[in-house]
């Protein structure tokens, strides 16, 4: 034993900190159309490659190339283009509404817009997403009313959840979105459970479970890989990698495996890393994943790499622990402004008809914000009942919580 | 009628919930084709195929979360926990997922699941397989928590619970699965064969949930009980010769507070009896609902008896658990106060 040095502990660190160069030299990034489709009943064992690469679609000249393009037609496309612009233009707003105190806390989506804008248009109605709090783009992409959207961040008198649940918590059933719970991994097992439910039940309709890459270390996310592959549950696992769980770099995570999608393998789930910031890649891996599910070959694992160019929320100042630049350094680029690049190279799209829809979409956003804002913000206006504390907690008050009630002088 | 133990009521009401709703799915460990560890489940997965009543691996934290999934797809899964004890993985799931759902999505989504799980200690079971945590679920609005004391009892709340639209948490006394044990663990226990409450109707009838029961009429002193104590709590009542009357609860969210009360008004004395730890037990919000509402008619500060705050030892179960000598001396002490 004597000639053994001492233990140390390893903790991780993020290459770079406030005040450093940013460096994304550890991002491998392949080429645009360098990495293969295979058939989406192939074994997973015979793609372990596909967790370690990143599916990508749109090169830097902004073409579409290689075996996961050519999905997609123009007005696809420019509806795509259009939902992103739309949660960007959504988000903005709702920052500047929490700085003017109108509600107490936002959650925006920078960077992030062609994960679950693009992912929601691969699903069918009647499919059901189990979302963190930064997925919006999918209640954007299938035409959820953005006045509810600011109804609920509002907690105003026609806030869908009463004024119970914290700002962007939405729930919308109709739209295939589950309630969020604000607290992290829990519904990524739910998702597992949904999907089970539909097969037990010989339906049709497929889960997408949602988690972000610091989370994977909960538990729950464990479980839900078991489960998923246990009963090869028609499920599709997003893992959306954005590099930072608030302070902490994914790196903490992670560990020493080389990826997160890295994670299904042991678990015999196919799992595939694509390029975030890339609305036809997206699109592409999860259609793949959806006829996966569809044709009961079971679930699919896919991290989505890109990088949250915000804080993490209005709590939070990034600059405490990562460079302010970083975001710039980020080798993926823009999701909006590469969409918007590839619509002018099929030449369905131009400068001057983006500033335009630009404009006409901020107005659709304030338009959407005045009406909010005629039911109440959170300190001004009209808002939800002190009755609507006590409904709800079950179907059928309870004599206590009617006793508590009426204590209340309600 | 038939004759039935705890555990094939408990199955009994898992079959004809299961009949009637093709929406009822069944699982946890063990429960599929072994049927469980103390057999609840046997036979269901013959009868009612495999994607209805299954195996689920070793995660209490993936069986209630893919049950939420499952409840918000539209299904009522009831499943089993196999030792209350092993619930902590879930508690998540449970506390802030479960029992929130309906209110803060404002009923867009529910959550209609049951857990069952065996509760208590009596066999032996040690720290880990003996504990009673039904404290850590009435302090979760949003939850239902069930303890049945019987044959009877415990068929028509497990229908009651898998047919309620909220999330139920049943448990199920372990040491009265065989017989309505009074805690002379020197004597054989009494088969349910040999007990009214044995006798079970073998189609569907429900006991509300949030009704006590009075199963001894008395007026010298009230003892509130639940599950295995109720047993204990008449016996301590016939060998100390007190005309207690005694409640069981069966429900404890919610609570049927009329019959404590009404009760304690008339005989003004009241001992609470569980067999979960003392501290911030159940108990607590007995007497204290106790106090508030029945404070003038008092004659005495109301006694808890329940388990040590230990966790629950082995070799010395029984110098644990609260059996009838302890309920009687504080009955004795009650009357005397």
């Amino acid at each position: 034993m004597s000639d053994l040095d001492r233990l140390s502990l390893h903790v991780p660190e993020p290459a770079v900190r406030p005040g450093g160069q940013p460096d994304f030299s550890n991002v491998k990034i392949p080429k645009a159309g360098s990495v293969p489709r295979p058939e989406v009943d192939v074994a997973p064992e015979e793609i372990r490659d596909l967790a370690f690469s990143i599916i990508r679609v749109l090169n830097r000249d902004g073409e579409a190339v290689g075996p996961w393009a050519g999905l997609l037609s123009d007005a696809e496309l420019l509806t795509g283009l259009r939902h992103m612009m739309m949660l960007r233009a959504f988000d903005a707003r709702m920052l500047m509404a929490q700085r003017q105190g109108k509600t107490s806390f936002y959650m925006q989506h920078l960077g992030e817009e062609a994960v679950s804008c693009a992912f929601r248009r691969a699903l069918r109605k009647g499919d059901m997403n189990f979302p963190t709090y930064r997925q919006a783009g999918l209640l954007i992409a299938d035409d959820y009313p953005m006045v509810e959207m600011m109804n609920q961040i509002f907690s105003n008198e026609s806030d869908p959840c009463h004024g119970r649940q914290l700002p962007v918590m939405y729930t919308s059933k109709e739209h295939g979105f589950f309630t969020i719970s604000g607290n992290l991994a829990t519904q990524y097992v739910q998702a597992v459970g949904w999907a089970m439910a539909s097969a037990i039940k010989k339906d049709t309709r497929i889960a997408a479970g949602w988690i972000g890459d610091g989370s994977t270390a909960e538990s729950d996310f464990h479980s839900a890989l078991v489960f998923a592959s246990t009963y090869r549950a028609p499920v599709i696992l997003n893992i959306v990698n954005n590099q930072w769980a608030i302070s902490t770099f994914q790196g903490i995570a992670r560990g020493g495996s080389g990826t997160f999608a890295a994670r299904g393998l042991g678990f015999g789930i196919p799992a595939l890393r694509v390029d975030g910031n890339d609305y036809l890649a997206v699109y592409a891996v999860a259609r793949w994943a959806v006829e996966r599910a569809r044709r009961n070959l079971g679930p699919t694992l896919i991290e989505y790499v890109t990088y949250r160019v915000g804080a993490h929320s209005t709590s939070d100042d990034p600059s405490a622990y990562r460079p302010k630049t970083e975001s710039e350094a980020w080798p993926l680029g823009d999701p909006v402004l590469r969409l918007k690049k590839h619509l002018i190279v099929r030449g369905a799209w131009s400068e001057e008809r983006h500033a335009q829809a630009e404009a006409e979409i901020m107005d659709e956003v304030i338009q959407a914000q005045k009406q909010a804002e005629s039911h109440g913000t959170l300190h001004a206006g009209g808002r939800p009942s002190v009755r609507d504390i006590f409904e709800g907690v079950y179907a059928e008050m309870p004599p206590h919580i009617r006793r508590q009630r009426q204590k209340a002088g309600y | 009628m038939a004759r039935m133990t705890m555990i094939e009521a408990v199955r009994s009401a898992m079959d004809v919930s299961m009949a009637r709703d093709e929406n009822v799915v069944v699982f946890g460990e063990d429960v599929g084709y072994f049927g469980g560890v103390f057999r609840c489940t046997q036979g269901l997965q013959a009868k009612y195929g495999k994607t209805r009543c299954f195996d689920a691996p070793i995660s209490e934290s993936g069986i209630v979360g893919t049950a939420i999934g499952m409840a918000a797809y539209g299904l009522k899964p009831c499943v089993e926990i196999q030792f209350a004890d092993y619930m902590y993985p879930a508690y998540d799931q449970i506390t802030q997922e479960a029992a929130r759902i309906r209110y803060r999505s404002n009923g867009d989504f529910t959550c209609p699941i049951v857990l069952r799980m065996p509760t208590g200690g009596g066999i032996f079971g040690g720290q880990t397989h003996s504990q009673s945590p039904e404290a850590l679920f009435t302090h979760v609005c949003g939850l239902k928590v069930i303890v049945p004391s019987n044959p009877y009892d415990a068929k028509g709340l497990l229908i009651s619970a898998i047919e309620d639209p909220d999330p139920v948490m049943f448990l199920e006394p372990k040491r009265l699965y065989n017989g309505p044990f009074d805690g002379h663990h020197e004597r054989p226990v009494t088969p349910w064969s040999k007990h009214e409450l044995g006798d079970v109707p073998e189609g569907h009838y429900t006991i509300p949930i949030g009704k006590a029961e009075i199963r001894r009429k008395g007026s010298a002193v009230t003892v509130v009980a639940y599950g295995t104590m109720v047993h204990v709590a008449l016996a301590a009542a016939e060998e100390t010769g007190i005309d207690a009357e005694v409640i069981d609860l069966r429900s404890l969210l919610p609570l049927d507070l009329d019959t404590i009360v009404q009760s304690v008004t008339k005989t003004g004395r009241c001992v609470v009896v569980h067999e979960a730890t003392l501290t911030s037990g159940f108990g607590s919000e007995l007497v204290s609902l106790v106090q508030e509402h029945c404070f003038y008619h008092l004659e005495a500060p109301v006694v808890r008896v329940t388990g040590w705050d230990t966790p629950y030892p082995h070799a010395q179960e029984w110098d644990y658990f609260p059996g009838p000598a302890r309920v009687g001396r504080a009955l004795s002490e009650v009357m005397e106060a």
